[in-house]
């Protein structure tokens, strides 16, 4: 039982009852709140997993951004309200089963596999040098198309929420 | 070690979660906000492949990288319209948004 057993255990179990938390609460600001605690949570785990660079963006973009864009959103509509009860039971339960047997199918997937047993040491080298080689070298495409998408997502943003109500 | 088993159960349980919510919620916020664990049920994925997969290599970090810039504009826009939808019909109710269905 080493040290990075604990961190693993404690963050997935944090990972695991955030999201758990965010299906179960009723009002909608909890939610948020507990899908933080859920995004800082797999941060950990991706610096766990050697993994800093991808870690510290996850804080950013998620726990920073995405967070308080979804409560600006929530401040933005209506808040007031409890969520109603959920869909409609039935519809509910075979959800919850066909869920339950992609679970299954799943987990036996994983359990069944042979995994390789070694694993790749990423810690005597510099994680964002080698990234940046990678992205600069192999990646420049889509890197690039990446920067296209974000200025259309951007503008796209802005002309779809910017309309006043004079047309209502 | 860890197995990479753990990590692949981690990920595989917040999908889960994650479909169920996208499916059953009425809320659209929270519909987003599902859709957004299920992108990270499939970063956990890619992140302990670069780490123990079976050639493992630093693109899964980089692919994770691309896979949150996606999100993030995903979210972005799907605010946007959800905001534009509430001026005009009042509601963030997905199942009240059937405008094409009757």
């Amino acid at each position: 039982m080493t040290g990075q057993y604990i961190a693993f255990f404690i963050l997935s179990l944090l990972t695991i009852s955030g999201a758990v938390f965010m299906i179960s609460f009723t009002r909608v600001i909890h939610m948020v709140v507990a899908l933080a605690f859920t995004f800082l949570s797999i941060a950990g785990l991706f610096i766990l997993l050697e993994a800093e660079f991808v870690g510290l963006t996850q804080v950013m973009v998620y726990s920073g951004g995405i967070s308080v864009l979804m409560l600006f959103g929530i401040m933005l509509t209506q808040h007031a309200k409890k969520e109603r009860s959920e869909q409609k039971t039935g519809f509910r339960i075979f959800t919850f089963a066909g869920i339950l047997v992609f679970f299954a199918a799943v987990f036996y997937g994983i359990q069944k596999t042979p995994w390789s047993q070694e694993a790749m040491n990423y810690s005597n080298e510099n994680n964002i040098k080698e990234i940046g080689l990678q992205i600069y070298n192999n990646y420049v495409i889509p890197f690039e198309l990446v920067s296209v998408l974000l200025l259309v997502a951007l503008i796209g943003g802005i002309i779809l929420a910017k309309k006043e109500a004079d047309d209502e | 070690m860890i197995p990479v088993s753990s990590y692949l159960l981690v990920g595989l349980i917040l999908f889960c979660v994650g479909l169920y919510g996208a499916l059953t919620k009425r809320h659209a916020i929270v519909v987003l906000l599902s859709i957004e664990l299920m992108f990270n049920a499939a970063n956990i994925n890619l992140v302990a492949f670069a780490k123990y997969g079976l050639f493992p290599n630093i693109s899964g970090q980089i692919f994770t990288l691309f896979t949150i810039t996606l999100a993030a504009a995903e979210a972005a826009v799907g605010l946007a319209i959800l905001i534009s939808l509430y001026r005009n019909r009042s509601t963030v109710n997905v199942d009240e948004m059937d405008l094409m269905k009757r």
